[in-house]
């Protein structure tokens, strides 16, 4: 997966998975929003970059061109001063759109900080 | 129509007295204000790209610059500053930005109760009846708003 500026930015590493690639985003000042706790916006930045990682690998490329069409993100928990990570899944690959979940966590991923659905454009 | 009130918040000040963060990293800046209404500022940068064959901005960024621009109209509308989270965040990327253009978010605060703040607004690059971005969310206080 190679990753766009805006994702050195916000610091991102990947780890493969089988399915999806895991994002990995460190804490600090760059991604602070209210003292001590993360930025909404990195952490819905992270959640996006996540679930185009995850489109790239249902795709088989990530040299093919997709659009954010929409977000919706769900703040759970504070983030805290440690890494975050975030997985994104397919639900429906179509021919134009695709619709796409992500979620983001911190210690375990069955206790999410934030979760999103959005719907992507394939440009094929 | 009767015209709200000045807000007893003042948000150039609060953006003086910001410390090293997410919006900082962004560049994220003030613009102009209203009673219940903020708008704020993303100027282009060329590590903020999501897609280096167009040079179009990141969603990320845009969304953060509305997160921040609601935020700040609820605090208009509250009177203070009051320590809140977002609920959750909905956006329509309409269109991509242009690349080069200052990306400009208003957002306002059009419901607050005494925990909940119901918020929506828009980002263009130039033209507000040309919008690039739709947005529309709920933040949490911390305490309580009133």
């Amino acid at each position: 997966m190679i990753l766009p500026p805006y994702a050195e930015l916000l610091g991102l590493t990947v780890e493969p998975g089988e399915r999806a690639p895991v994002l990995v985003m460190p804490f600090g000042d760059g991604v602070l929003g209210r003292p001590g706790f993360l930025h909404g916006g990195a952490i819905g930045g992270l959640l996006e970059m996540a679930a185009v990682g995850a489109l790239w690998q249902a795709l088989g490329s990530d040299q093919t061109q997709v659009k954010p069409i929409n977000l919706t993100v769900d703040y759970m928990r504070g983030g805290r001063d440690k890494p975050t990570r975030a997985r994104g899944a397919v639900t429906r690959l179509g021919t134009r759109v695709a619709n796409v979940e992500a979620i983001a966590w911190q210690d375990e991923p069955d206790r999410p900080i934030a979760a999103a659905r959005m719907n992507y454009l394939i440009v094929r | 129509m009767r015209q709200p009130a000045p807000s007893a918040f003042d948000p150039l000040r609060f953006f003086e007295l910001r410390y090293a963060s997410h919006g900082t990293r962004l560049g994220i800046g003030y613009r102009t204000h209203g009673p219940d209404w903020a708008e704020l500022e993303l100027p282009y940068r060329e590590d903020m790209i999501g897609d280096p064959a167009s040079g179009v901005l990141a969603s990320g960024p845009i969304l953060a610059l509305m997160d921040m621009a609601t935020a700040v109209s609820v605090w208009l509308r509250a009177g203070a500053f009051v320590p809140q989270a977002t609920l959750d965040l909905r956006i329509d990327y309409l269109r991509p930005a242009t690349p080069g253009r200052t990306v400009v978010g208003r957002g306002e605060c059009y419901r607050l109760t005494r925990s909940i703040a119901f918020v929506r607004g828009q980002a263009h690059d130039g033209d507000p009846d040309d919008p690039i971005a739709h947005v529309a969310g709920t933040f949490m206080a911390t305490e309580r708003y009133r």
